[in-house]
């Protein structure tokens, strides 16, 4: 009984400091609210498709931005977009604002403005994919001591 | 008629596969019965295919984005409101863009309403009385306004036909 408790406040304090620090919104507690009996994993689901997305974007813009012939800013948009949608279909505040930045380096054709974004997209990804890991697995850590995972507003 | 106990059936177009798994859910979430396409094409193919099919299958209200690739959600409207089986079926348009023309496009187009993306629960509450207006062509009018509609909106659709 204590240990659920422990296990659910630090799962409330970890939770409240994800959104406190951008990293996620309220796009991500409509999510968690969405999951329900019918779908006890959904959020975990909606994430690993997230960071499937993630890495294949991200790919195509190295190699899009790679092209030493000339850069396709077309296709670099197009892939900058889906990510936009991705991220702010879960929640992923600050990717999804990276993304804001990159179209728009994308609109103006600067490469180097575009490999910029490049960088911080790809680091801000994989920051959000450890920390929402991490509070993943405090969900399974309470669901195993016999807990339910408090909704945080 | 229990229009209470029947399920909607929502039919949802979107070529991403996060917003269609997301869209799926909330609008099974709101008691709809969905399928979900992955293109224009195939929502038009899952349409006609229906044609021949149970009374059961039947879409009661389409969803789709505006954003993909070959047939957009506006070319999928309009191929809906031209064509004389499906003109019928409301259409609703996501769009993650915030383009006044976009929207006013597709209003014009036919579209009942335009959702931004991501969409919320809020959202889909919209929906049922698009559905709810839909059953009432299935009945007399008349009666339909008698049963079904309150006094209210009776009087304010009596004043919106004149």
């Amino acid at each position: 009984m204590d240990v659920v408790n422990q296990l659910q406040r630090q799962f409330i304090d970890y939770s409240a400091s994800l959104h406190r620090e951008g990293f996620l919104d309220d796009q991500f507690t409509q999510l968690q609210k969405l999951q329900d009996d019918n779908s006890p994993d959904f959020v975990v689901e909606v994430a690993s498709l997230f960071f499937e997305d993630c890495e294949k974007l991200i790919n195509n813009m190295a190699r899009a931005l790679e092209q030493q012939q000339g850069v396709d800013f077309k296709q670099v948009d197009a892939s900058v977009h889906q990510l936009k949608g991705s991220s702010s279909s879960i929640g992923a505040m600050r990717v999804k604002d990276v993304c804001i930045a990159f179209r728009s380096f994308c609109e103006a054709q600067n490469r180097e403005g575009c490999l910029r974004c490049l960088q911080q997209v790809t680091h801000e990804y994989s920051l959000l994919k450890n920390k929402l890991q991490t509070l993943f697995r405090l969900q399974q850590q309470i669901l195993a001591a016999g807990g339910s995972i408090p909704v945080v507003e | 008629m229990a229009a209470s106990e029947t399920k909607f059936h929502v039919l949802a177009v979107d070529d991403t596969l996060i917003d269609r798994k997301l869209i799926e859910k909330l609008l099974q979430t709101s008691s709809y019965q969905v399928t979900a396409v992955d293109s224009g094409t195939k929502a038009l193919e899952f349409l006609g295919l229906n044609n021949n099919d149970h009374q059961d299958a039947e879409v009661n209200l389409i969803i789709t984005d505006y954003c993909m690739p070959g047939m957009t959600g506006y070319d999928l409207l309009r191929k809906i409101k031209e064509s004389s089986s499906f003109k019928d079926i409301p259409v609703v348009i996501m769009s993650s863009d915030n383009i006044p023309s976009r929207i006013n496009r597709c209003l014009e187009g036919g579209a009942e309403e335009f959702f931004l993306k991501p969409v919320q629960l809020s959202d889909v509450n919209k929906l049922r009385p698009h559905l709810m207006k839909r059953t009432q062509t299935n009945v007399n009018k008349r009666k339909a306004m008698d049963e079904i509609v309150s006094p209210d909106r009776t009087r304010a659709r009596y004043n919106e036909l004149e």
